[in-house]
C-alpha cells in the first residue's frame, strides 16, 4: 500500500467526513464514516480531480476500506 | 438473520418521517377529480406534485381513444415487443414519435425507467465509458449498473468538468457516451446543451438526452431541450416518457443512428417485458397529436410556472435557480420539509417531499410540479398555504412581525 496514496485518500475523506473519527488505512468508509452512496461517490470524483485519474463507478463495490480505495487508486495509476 | 436486516439504516429513518403522521412515500389516494384535484377520504386535495405538466390525463380524446382501444383490442398485448406485443397501434406510435422529433427510428418501452435502463445498458459496452451527470436520475445509475460499459461521473451541468473526465480518457479506445438530462427532476434545473455538445463533438463522444421531464415543456414544439438549445442534429438519441406530459405510462427513444434497430433483439428491457396494454398506445398517440394541434397549452403552462414561482419567491422562498414547470421549495433540514409536507397535506395540497439522499447536495425539498390546468386562482392558494405554513414554522418571518420590530 503506497502511504502517499493513503494520505491523499485520508485528505479527501476528512473534507466529507462528519464523525470527527480519526481516519485510518483500515477504517471502513460507508460504516465507520457513516457516508451513504452519494457521499462516497463525491469523495471518488474530488480524489479523480486531486489525483488526475479516472477511477469508474463500478469499482465502488469492492472498496470497503481506506486502504482498499488507495489499493485501487494504486492499481490505476500503474495502468496509465 | 432476516432477509430485511440490512434494510434497517433504510428503515429507521422512514420510520422518523412517518412517525409524522402520515407517510409521505405511501399517500393513499382515494378518487381523482381533474388533473389538478383528488380526494383522500373526504378530504378534497389540489394536487401539485403529479409531473402531469399539460393536464392531459383526462383529455377527453386520450379518454376516448383509450376506451375505445380497450373495447376493441383487449385490456393488455399479454406479451413482449418479440412476440406477440407489437401491434399496428405500438408500430404507429413509435412512427409518429420519430415524425415528431424528426428522426428516423422510434422505439417504444414499457415505462420510462425501462427506457434508460434499456439503451443506457445496451448501447455502451464492456470496452466503451459512460460519461453521466452527477445528479441523474435513478434510472440512469441503475442502468449504469446493469450494463458493461466503465462508469464515470461528472459534476452536475458542468461542460468543462465534463471535458476534463473526457480528456482524461482521450487514449482509451472504447466508445465514450455522455448521458444528461433535459430538465433535471429535483430543482428543475436545465443542462447547459449547446456546451455539452461542443464538449462531445471535440472529443468525438456520443450524446444521449433524457428529456423525460423538457418533452412536452421546453422547444418551440415542445420537443424538449435539444429543440430549444438548436441542437437536435447533434444528439444522437433522445430518451423521454409518455408519463408525464403525455398524461399515460410509457418510455421512448428516437433516433437518427444507422442501425438502431439492432437495439430490437439486443436490449433486454424492451425484449423481455410485457408490452404497453393497447388503452394507453391509442391515448399517448392521441396525447401526442393534442401537443402538435393545441400548442397554447405550453403556453398556459409558462404561465403557471411565472404565477406560481414568482409567487413563491416574493415570499422569501428559496427555490431552484431556473424556472421550470418543477419548483422545488429548498428547505433546511429534513425534519422541517417532513413538517411542512405533513401540514401542506392537511390543509388540503399535494407536493412531493424529496430528502437525501435523493436529492442534490442532500438538500430537503418540497417539489411542487406545475400543470397547464392549474387554474392562477389554484397556484395561488398554494403558494398563501404553504406561505402561512412558513410562517408558523418559523422558515420565513410573517408581515406583521416585521412591523412590530
Amino acid at each position: 500500500m503506497d502511504d502517499n496514496i493513503v494520505n491523499q485518500v485520508i485528505a479527501v475523506l476528512q473534507k466529507f467526513d462528519k464523525t470527527g473519527k480519526s481516519i485510518q488505512a483500515d477504517t471502513d468508509i460507508a460504516a465507520e464514516l457513516d457516508l451513504d452512496s452519494l457521499a462516497v461517490m463525491d469523495v471518488i470524483m474530488e480524489l479523480e480531480d486531486s489525483l488526475d485519474i479516472s477511477i469508474p463507478l463500478n469499482l465502488i463495490p469492492d472498496i470497503k476500506t481506506v486502504g482498499d480505495l488507495a489499493d485501487t487508486i494504486g492499481q490505476l495509476k500503474e495502468e496509465t | 438473520m432476516s432477509l430485511f436486516q440490512r434494510f434497517e439504516h433504510l428503515a429507521q429513518s422512514h420510520r422518523a418521517v412517518k412517525d409524522i403522521g402520515a407517510d409521505p412515500f405511501r399517500v393513499r389516494i382515494d378518487r381523482v377529480l381533474s388533473p389538478t384535484e383528488a380526494m383522500i377520504g373526504r378530504k378534497r386535495i389540489l394536487l401539485a406534485g403529479t409531473n402531469n405538466y399539460l393536464g392531459l390525463t383526462f383529455d377527453a380524446g386520450c379518454v376516448s381513444a383509450a376506451t375505445s382501444a380497450l373495447e376493441t383490442l383487449g385490456t393488455g398485448t399479454t406479451g413482449s415487443s418479440i412476440a406477440n406485443g407489437h401491434y399496428g397501434g405500438h408500430r404507429a406510435l413509435e412512427q409518429a414519435l420519430a415524425a415528431f422529433f424528426g428522426c428516423e427510428h422510434g422505439m417504444v418501452f414499457t415505462t420510462g425507467y425501462q427506457a434508460n435502463l434499456g439503451i443506457i445498458s445496451t448501447v455502451a459496452g464492456p470496452d466503451d465509458y459512460l460519461l453521466i451527470d452527477a445528479d441523474s436520475h435513478a434510472s440512469i445509475y441503475d442502468a449504469c449498473k446493469m450494463g458493461s460499459a466503465t462508469v464515470i461521473r461528472f459534476r452536475h451541468n458542468d461542460p468543462r468538468d465534463l471535458d476534463r473526465r473526457l480528456a482524461r480518457l482521450a487514449n482509451e479506445p472504447g466508445n465514450k457516451v455522455v448521458v444528461v438530462e433535459g430538465i433535471y427532476s429535483m430543482l428543475g434545473d436545465k443542462a447547459p446543451l449547446k456546451e455539452i455538445v461542443e464538449v462531445k463533438k471535440k472529443h468525438g463522444a456520443y450524446l444521449i438526452v433524457d428529456e423525460a421531464h423538457s418533452f412536452g415543456v421546453l422547444g418551440e414544439t415542445g420537443r424538449g431541450l435539444a429543440e430549444e438549445a438548436n441542437v437536435e442534429a447533434d444528439v444522437d438519441m433522445i430518451v423521454g416518457t409518455f408519463s408525464k406530459s403525455l398524461g399515460a405510462v410509457g418510455g421512448f427513444c428516437v433516433s437518427n443512428l444507422p442501425d438502431f434497430n439492432i437495439l430490437r433483439v439486443a436490449c433486454r428491457p424492451y425484449m423481455f417485458t410485457a408490452s404497453l396494454p393497447p388503452s394507453v398506445i391509442a391515448s399517448v398517440r392521441a396525447a401526442l397529436e393534442t401537443i402538435k394541434q393545441r400548442p397554447e397549452l405550453m403556453t398556459t403552462l409558462w404561465e403557471n410556472v411565472n404565477h406560481f414561482y414568482d409567487g413563491l419567491e416574493r415570499q422569501g422562498f428559496l427555490l431552484g435557480e431556473q424556472k421550470s414547470p418543477i419548483v422545488a421549495v429548498r428547505l433546511p433540514s429534513p425534519e422541517l420539509a417532513v413538517h411542512i409536507w405533513h401540514e401542506l397535506l392537511q390543509a388540503g395540497v399535494y407536493v412531493n417531499l424529496a430528502l437525501p439522499p435523493a436529492t442534490p447536495a442532500n438538500e430537503a425539498l418540497l417539489r411542487c410540479s406545475v400543470c397547464a390546468a392549474h387554474t392562477k386562482e389554484q397556484l395561488s392558494i398554494i403558494v398563501d398555504k404553504v406561505t402561512g405554513i412558513a410562517y408558523e414554522t418559523g422558515l420565513l418571518e410573517a408581515p406583521a412581525k416585521v412591523a412590530a420590530l
